[in-house]
């Protein structure tokens, strides 16, 4: 099916099931621990060993040598695997570490070898046995240090254009009344999602099956492909439940390639965890930033120049942290400029992590509209209303299917009660504590991609959906669920819904926050197509056709839908394209984030006390797991906003933190109630679902919005993030 | 992990005794630290000597008026016990700030009391550490110090004790009490048990090789308003920046006692005269020969602030 013309009214707008706030059916495996994870499939393979990957021990450099002999004589060692025994592997096309190095070291803890025993704790024994001599060269590990020499990027496959000039940005800057420059940063962050990357591969002749935990089975085949030099047909990938990836587990890694390897050389199944101080350096991050931003307007709060240029570093062939995404769309101004720059760092590889470019960018942008809005005397809400645009600022003309930024600005104000934050920063305390509001606008794309499905349905009236999405703990399989129970009339029980297996047809899987929309669409297409099947089969016209209440209404006849399917199993594969409603529409989701913290003005500790999301981002599947996003992404920024920082050792060249005890995220105790409101979006222009993404909408901006409230609280303003309490302290002055 | 042998024994000088056998044993008593660390190859004793099962588990009070807590008792009864609770607050308040609930729930007394530091190079057995292989250098000092001490420090270690019952047990003045393999004991005052690391950071306590924590004595309560301040930069569930441990009385004298500075519990009781002319007068002193890395120099500003921070809050 392909989708070209704005969506009608179709059977998703009944909105009986979809729509509706239902628990996730795969809820009660999970809370039962039955669900089983990638590491966890023991029913599939008898008799597995264990790898265990060893990462470099320099930052760059070359190895010497390498002696196995302890190692191999090591209790229960079967195998041991290097660059140099596995024959030639190539990068994947997402990512370009090489997943197995040597002799050649391009990052600290690079895997250069797997160990294979009979358990786990011999096959860590064993690795450290391993003598591996190096030679060390220089590296780069210093993005600021880089940043004079880094230059323009090529044009990246996911990326906004390297450089965007409308007008006269240069020229309109210099000459506005009233203008801002300034340069912020944000650093390294790890996604540190709760499972490990793991995979169990398993050989049978030159067929390959990898259980493994990836969010996009259709990326990871094709690059465990040419990673490896098999054909894809010979490979079958298999992630069932995933433990969150947040970006982290897009495709192939390491521990994929490891296990493979590993059964390769050991005849046997093989199981591989990457262990927690290894993910770190080992596979990709968030890269850090240093963003300058350039603002300007005329004393009425008209933005005139909007300029913005981003510096991140990467290993050579890596892509650029895409952060000035969102300025290109998000105010109006005649006048504007875009800049990526990329250095070359010897770090481990940079890549996506929940809303790449988009939240990173917005730490900055965000932190600049509030400061903007205080040379303008103007209210920041109202700063931000001022220069709302309905069309796309670089393409007039264009414009966006549905974007209701103010609506979610205005609604978040009165749901917050903003009216009572106090322009004068630093004037509200209680006791030992400073009291502040911050505000940030919200922007994130809503790209939909081809997806296919299949779907069955059976004469006891099951429809059984299959698909190769993913759910990295989202919710894919509940509105999967509910999008089938609703195109066939019936209740969610009688929808058997499975995922992540690369022997179902292809979806674009779990990322860019296009998950939902995507797999939806493409159940949906199927699902239209069995009612046609379901219809012929009952001898009825599709066109009088109603599927409500597990029945099949025609003229004044009833048929049980399994009717249709009672000489045969009912089995139809389709898949959603689309054609140019996303070149003619800028289709985009959009939020607004009103965060209250305490500062405490003796130590400079800074406490998150309220937040409020508002998101306007196309119908609603799911209003719970549309909110679990929501939570879970605002959470995230406030990590970003306070404490989330992989430290590089400059001299080391490495992430130094690298376990959960030092780089720190959220906890419960850092999280106060949050509220998300969202806003009713029925987008014709995205897909007969009408459905946009939410998962990355969330967390764009929440950083900028304490940043912001730390301001307000405090009159410190921090543009180097986190922002962590010896930041403040100096400037601070003690009452209570 | 290396492989290690293993034995239960039943009383505390059965540990002792099994321990001056096999050089380089460890006792395993919650195993929540030495564990962690066996994994990374961090330490890698031959043999564990599980003391689960040698009892040292109650919490008695002294005919002096004092409180003995077996080394074995843990961290989560501990807190909740009710004479800790009405008359050493502070403690109770130390221990429920670290860790997590589970953790409390394993960590025993003289576990927690020997857990060794959090800097992260110690962690990472590919990075020089004196600590860890005496006489190989220091990553850290010219690396990440922001947490790391700022005071008693060498420049051959700059590692914190990163501990909180010990700072409070260090205000509070309490004594360690051991056994070695002949059931001689031993009485050492908290002030000295921790050394400085000097050109041998390997060395942490002044216990001999096999000497067994029995339990720690508390002395008799002293009254005061008890207030123990973590300053981290999560509201829960991380090692302390700065951790300040206070007893005020109502005339302004006390005692403090700061964590996340220094290799061990950091009190300088000469300094508690100057703690009724404010915080600045005593941070002054507490820190004199401070020597902080550009990374954690903030610490010198933020001991001052949060004794501060807790003699304002003494005094409402
Ligand atoms: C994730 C995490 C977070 C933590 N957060 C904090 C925190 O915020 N604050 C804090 O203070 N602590 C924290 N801790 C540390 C925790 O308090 C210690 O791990 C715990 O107290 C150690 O006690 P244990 O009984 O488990 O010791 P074990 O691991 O069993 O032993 C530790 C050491 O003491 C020795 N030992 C044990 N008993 C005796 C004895 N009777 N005599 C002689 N030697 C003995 C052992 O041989 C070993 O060397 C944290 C730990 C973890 C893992
Ligand atoms: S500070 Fe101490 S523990 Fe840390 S690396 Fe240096 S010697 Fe090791």
């Amino acid at each position: 099916m392909k989708f070209e013309t704005p969506a009608g009214i179709n059977p998703i707008d009944k909105q009986t099931v979809i729509g509706k706030p239902t628990d996730r059916i795969e809820g009660p495996l999970k809370t039962t621990g039955t669900a089983k994870y990638a590491y966890e499939h023991n029913d599939v393979v008898s008799n597995p060993a264990y790898g265990y990957v060893v990462g470099a021990a320099i930052a760059k450099g070359r190895i010497k040598s390498i002696d196995q002999t302890k190692a191999k004589a090591a209790p229960g060692v079967l195998a041991i695997v290097t660059a140099a025994s596995a024959g030639p592997l190539k990068p994947g096309q997402f990512y370009v570490d090489k997943l197995l190095a040597g002799p050649d070291i391009d990052h600290y803890h690079q895997a250069v070898a797997v160990v294979v025993a009979e358990t786990f704790e011999q096959a860590r024994a064993a690795a450290s046995l391993l003598k591996i001599s190096y030679t060390k060269t220089k590296g780069a590990f210093d993005l600021a240090a880089a940043k004079d020499s880094a230059p323009v990027p090529k044009q990246g496959q996911f990326g906004p254009p390297p450089q965007t000039n409308v007008g006269d940005f240069g020229g309109a800057f210099a000459s506005a009344p009233v203008k801002l420059d300034e340069t912020y940063t944000t650093p390294d962050q790890t996604h540190a999602m709760m499972e490990p990357h793991a995979t169990i591969a398993r050989w049978d002749g030159d067929k390959l099956t990898c259980w493994s935990s990836i969010q996009q089975i259709n990326w990871g085949v094709r690059d465990i492909a040419t990673v490896l030099g098999i054909p894809k047909e010979n490979i079958r990938l298999i992630s069932t439940f995933i433990g969150g990836g947040f970006g982290g587990k897009g495709t192939v890694l390491s521990d994929i390639i490891a296990a493979s390897l590993a059964a390769r050389a050991a005849g046997r199944p093989v199981k591989v965890a990457l262990p927690r101080p290894l993910i770190m350096n080992n596979t990709t991050h968030r890269p850090a930033t240093i963003q300058r931003i350039r603002i300007g307007a005329t004393p009425d709060g008209t933005i005139t120049a909007i300029g913005h240029e981003n510096w991140s570093g990467n290993l050579p062939g890596g892509r650029p942290e895409s952060s000035t995404a969102s300025t290109r769309l998000l105010y109006a101004g005649a006048n504007r400029f875009t800049q990526l720059r990329l250095a070359v760092l010897d770090l481990a590889e940079g890549n996506a992590m929940r809303a790449p470019g988009e939240a990173t960018g917005m730490m900055a942008l965000e932190i600049a509209m509030d400061e903007m809005a205080e040379k303008l005397k103007m209210d920041p809400v109202a700063f931000r209303l001022k220069n709302d645009t309905q069309e796309d600022p670089e393409k007039p003309g264009r414009k966006f299917s549905t974007r209701k930024l103010v609506e979610c600005l205005q609604t978040g104000a009165t749901k917050f009660g903003w009216s009572k934050r106090q322009t004068q920063p630093g004037t509200v305390r209680e006791g030992q504590w400073l009291i502040g509001m911050g505000v940030a606008s919200a922007i994130r794309g809503a790209p939909v991609m081809k997806s296919a499905a299949r779907v069955r349905l059976s004469r006891e009236g099951i429809v059984t959906v299959e698909t190769d999405m993913t759910d990295i703990g989202t919710g894919s399989y509940t509105i999967i669920g509910q999008t089938a129970a609703e195109m066939m009339g019936v209740s969610l029980d009688k929808v058997v819904v499975t995922l992540g297996d690369s022997t179902f047809p292809e979806s674009p899987g779990s990322g860019g926050q296009w998950g939902a929309a995507s797999a939806t669409s493409g159940v949906y297409a199927a699902c239209v197509k069995l009612r046609e099947a379901v219809a012929n089969s009952l001898g009825v016209h599709i066109e009088d056709a109603e599927f409500v209440g597990g029945q099949v209404l025609a003229g004044n006849r009833s048929h049980p839908l399994g009717d249709a399917a009672k000489a045969a199993e009912l089995v139809v594969t389709d898949e959603m394209t689309y054609g140019t409603l996303s070149r003619e529409y800028a289709q985009d989701t959009f939020g607004a984030h009103f965060v209250e913290v305490g500062v405490n003005s003796y130590t400079g500790e800074v406490r998150v006390r309220r937040m409020v999301a508002i998101c306007h981002a196309g119908r609603v599947l799911n209003p719970k797991t549309a909110r679990s996003q929501v939570i879970g992404a605002m959470t995230m920024g406030v990590g970003a906003a306070l404490m989330e920082e992989l430290v590089v050792d400059k001299h080391v060249g490495f992430f130094v933190n690298h376990d959960l005890a030092g780089y720190e995220v959220p906890v419960h105790a850092d999280i106060p109630h949050q509220e998300v409101i969202l806003l009713e979006d029925i987008d014709p222009t995205m897909s007969p679902m009408k459905a946009k993404g939410i998962g990355e909408l969330g967390m764009v901006g929440v950083a900028a919005a304490v940043a912001n409230a730390v301001y307000n609280a405090t009159g410190i303003r921090v543009r180097d993030y986190p922002i962590t309490l010896d930041k403040l302290i100096d400037k601070l002055s003690i009452n209570g | 992990m290396k492989t290690f042998t293993y034995e239960r024994v039943n009383t505390p000088v059965e540990a002792a005794a099994a321990a001056a056998r096999t050089p380089g044993a460890k006792f395993l008593a919650g195993g929540t630290n030495l564990l962690d660390l066996m994994k990374l190859e961090i330490e890698a004793p031959p043999h564990i000597i599980d003391i689960g099962k040698i009892g040292l588990d109650k919490i008695e009070s002294t005919p002096a008026g004092g409180l003995l807590i077996g080394a074995l008792v843990n961290n989560t009864d501990l807190a909740a016990h009710s004479i800790v609770r009405r008359d050493y607050g502070l403690l109770s308040r130390a221990l429920l700030a670290g860790a997590s609930g589970q953790l409390r729930n394993k960590a025993t007394t003289a576990g927690n009391l020997l857990q060794r530091t959090r800097c992260p190079y110690f962690y990472d057995t590919n990075q020089l550490c004196n600590k860890r292989v005496p006489g190989s250098g220091c990553a850290a000092i010219a690396g990440f110090s922001r947490q790391l001490g700022i005071i008693g420090t060498s420049n051959a270690c700059i590692a914190t004790y990163p501990g909180d019952m010990a700072v409070a047990m260090r205000a509070l003045d309490a004594t360690v009490e051991t056994v070695n393999a002949k059931g001689a004991k031993r009485a050492l005052s908290l002030d000295r048990f921790y050394r400085l690391p000097g050109q041998t950071p390997h060395l942490e306590t002044i216990l001999e090789k096999n000497e067994l924590i029995t339990a720690v004595l508390l002395p008799p309560p002293v009254g005061g308003v008890h207030i123990y301040h973590k300053v981290r930069d999560r509201a829960s569930y991380a090692f302390a920046l700065v951790s300040v441990a206070a007893i005020i009385q109502k005339n302004g004298s006390g005692r403090v006692a700061v964590g996340g500075i220094a290799p061990r519990p950091w009190r300088v009781e000469g300094a508690e005269s100057l703690l009724p002319s404010g915080a600045k007068a005593f941070a002054a002193q507490l820190l004199t020969g401070a020597r902080p890395t550009k990374e954690n120099e903030y610490k010198l500003a933020l001991v001052e602030r949060t004794v501060a921070a807790v003699l304002n809050e003494a005094n409402h």
